[in-house]
């Protein structure tokens, strides 16, 4: 779950198109080769890890095209929910779904590789690494995003990025799945004023 | 989305099956934080949980506590010998007074129905009933639910006999209650003495006989004779009442072949239920107990201002 639910779709005008489905797959097949070529070597297989919903399906997506590879060890897929962690959980917004924290292996001194889709406050992740130290200390954690649409408000950065885009405050980016049941492709939104 | 449009959990009987659910499938994913390495989640952080427990309680004193320790609430447990009321103060004054120091939640346990009830008109903190004389104890049927849906698969269409002390039972009225929202059709079974009046009209078919009630019943679920709570004996001796009333594995067969058998604690050994049975294999038991702190966690999120349609800005 992303920090803030998406607005209610009425509300948002599609602005333009970020990256089409060729785009997001090309994206996707680049930071695999990024994530290999800094994680993989060795035998010790990366973890990724994606936030749950759309972080989860992006990481299955990456351990998939990783496995393609051949050469390389297959990754651990695993998968956490940041309800609970979260700095604004009472703080007025719509309460999300509480889904399953999966992670079938340990995470003690692994390489995670924490997986979302868009990164923006990075409060999201700040939650997500919360979860992670419950369960167990990895060697090295990374964040890898589908997209990085700035303003942060917290002092996170990401190791492998799919695609940067300057945004505003009223502006959101919506990543669109087939595992959602939707073409894949990443849109700049605006909010109706 | 989850919402709850309830400030209190007073009892199931207000309860729609949609908030029913809601608490179930969040018992369920705070079921998966026992497993944890770290068995906390920071959620409740800087919220203050009262377990002002008046009347006699192990388990779900220590449910509770831990369910709010598990989320980060601080929880603070009052008891009846240890607490003001013994020195003559009233429920409402000591409530009061806690109220003063600003809890979020208070759980109160209490040999007086209705007395959660009271408490709800008078504080500000969120009031969770724990259990009010022979009137609800909705945490119970909720976690019994929990238990029942995690077996089954479902509860609507579920026989389930609830058999025992039904007159002294907060458990039974609370489970009365849930499993006929939820669809489950529900007999009670107990010596005449022990069965209220008008039970009927709660939609339950009552038998003064135990074997026709576990008759292909897919949970069993047994109470304790709650001495207790009246003065004249309602039945001869707790010989004659076991032998009569008692669950043993004889009287078990006549249930469904993959019958659950439920007990919310504390068990009278040899009296309302066979060791052999607790032992068995259709018992659930301790599973209820586990799946407690799991629901006790889900109702105390939902309460100290995870859920509720005030949510929303």
């Amino acid at each position: 779950m992303s920090p803030r639910l998406p607005p209610p779709d009425a509300d948002l005008l599609e602005r333009r198109e970020i990256l089409d489905s060729n785009g997001m797959a090309r994206a996707l097949r680049r930071m695999t080769y990024e994530l290999l070529e800094r994680t993989g070597h060795g035998d010790d297989p990366i973890y990724l890890v994606g936030v749950r919903t759309g972080g989860a399906y992006l990481a299955a997506r990456l351990a998939r095209l990783i496995a393609e590879q051949g050469d390389v060890a297959p990754a651990t897929l695993g998968a956490v929910d940041i309800t609970l962690y979260r700095d604004d959980v009472f703080h007025g917004l719509p309460k999300p779904e509480i889904g399953p924290t999966d992670l079938p292996e340990s995470i003690d001194r692994r390489k995670v590789v924490l997986v979302d889709d868009v990164l923006f406050t990075g409060r999201t992740i700040r939650a997500a690494m919360d979860v992670l130290a419950d369960y167990g200390r990895p060697s090295v954690e990374m964040l890898a995003v589908l997209v990085d649409r700035g303003r942060r408000e917290l002092p996170i950065q990401p190791d492998f990025v799919g695609v940067f885009v300057q945004t505003t405050q009223t502006e959101s980016v919506r990543v669109m799945l087939t595992e959602r049941g939707e073409t894949d492709r990443i849109v700049l939104r605006e909010r109706r004023t | 989305m989850n919402s709850f449009p309830h400030k209190h959990l007073l009892g199931t009987e207000r309860l729609s099956a949609r908030d029913l659910n809601t608490v179930l499938d969040l018992g369920d994913r705070f079921g998966e934080i026992a497993k944890r390495p770290i068995k906390k989640v920071p959620t409740l952080r800087g919220k203050t949980v009262v377990n002002l427990f008046l009347e006699a309680s192990t388990r779900t004193r220590t449910s509770f506590e831990i369910a709010a320790k598990r989320l980060s609430a601080d929880a603070i447990n009052i008891s009846g010998a240890s607490s003001s009321t013994m020195k003559g103060e009233t429920l409402v004054d000591t409530a009061r007074n806690i109220d003063a120091m600003s809890p979020d939640v208070v759980v109160l346990r209490h040999a007086q129905a209705g007395a959660a009830h009271l408490l709800s008109q008078r504080i500000r903190a969120a009031v969770v009933n724990g259990g009010d004389g022979a009137h609800e104890h909705p945490t119970q049927a909720l976690l019994d639910c929990s238990t029942i849906r995690a077996h089954k698969g479902r509860i609507a269409g579920l026989v389930v006999a609830i058999c025992g002390d039904i007159a002294h039972s907060r458990v039974a009225r609370s489970n009365i209650f849930a499993l006929a929202t939820l669809g489950a059709k529900v007999r009670v079974a107990g010596p005449r003495t022990l069965l209220p009046v008008g039970l009927s009209e709660l939609g339950v078919a009552v038998y003064d006989r135990i074997e026709p009630a576990l008759e292909g019943a897919d949970v069993v679920m047994m109470l304790r004779i709650q001495k207790e709570r009246f003065g004249a004996p309602l039945f001869p001796n707790t010989r004659e009442y076991s032998r009569y009333f008692g669950l043993n594995e004889r009287r078990l067969a006549l249930a469904a072949p993959d019958a659950i058998v439920m007990h919310p604690g504390p068990i009278n050994r040899g009296v309302e239920i066979d060791p052999a049975v607790i032992e068995g294999p259709r018992a659930v038991i301790l599973d209820q107990v586990a799946r407690g702190v799991a629901i006790r966690m889900a109702v105390l999120y939902l309460l100290a201002g995870g859920g509720g349609e005030s949510g929303v800005e």
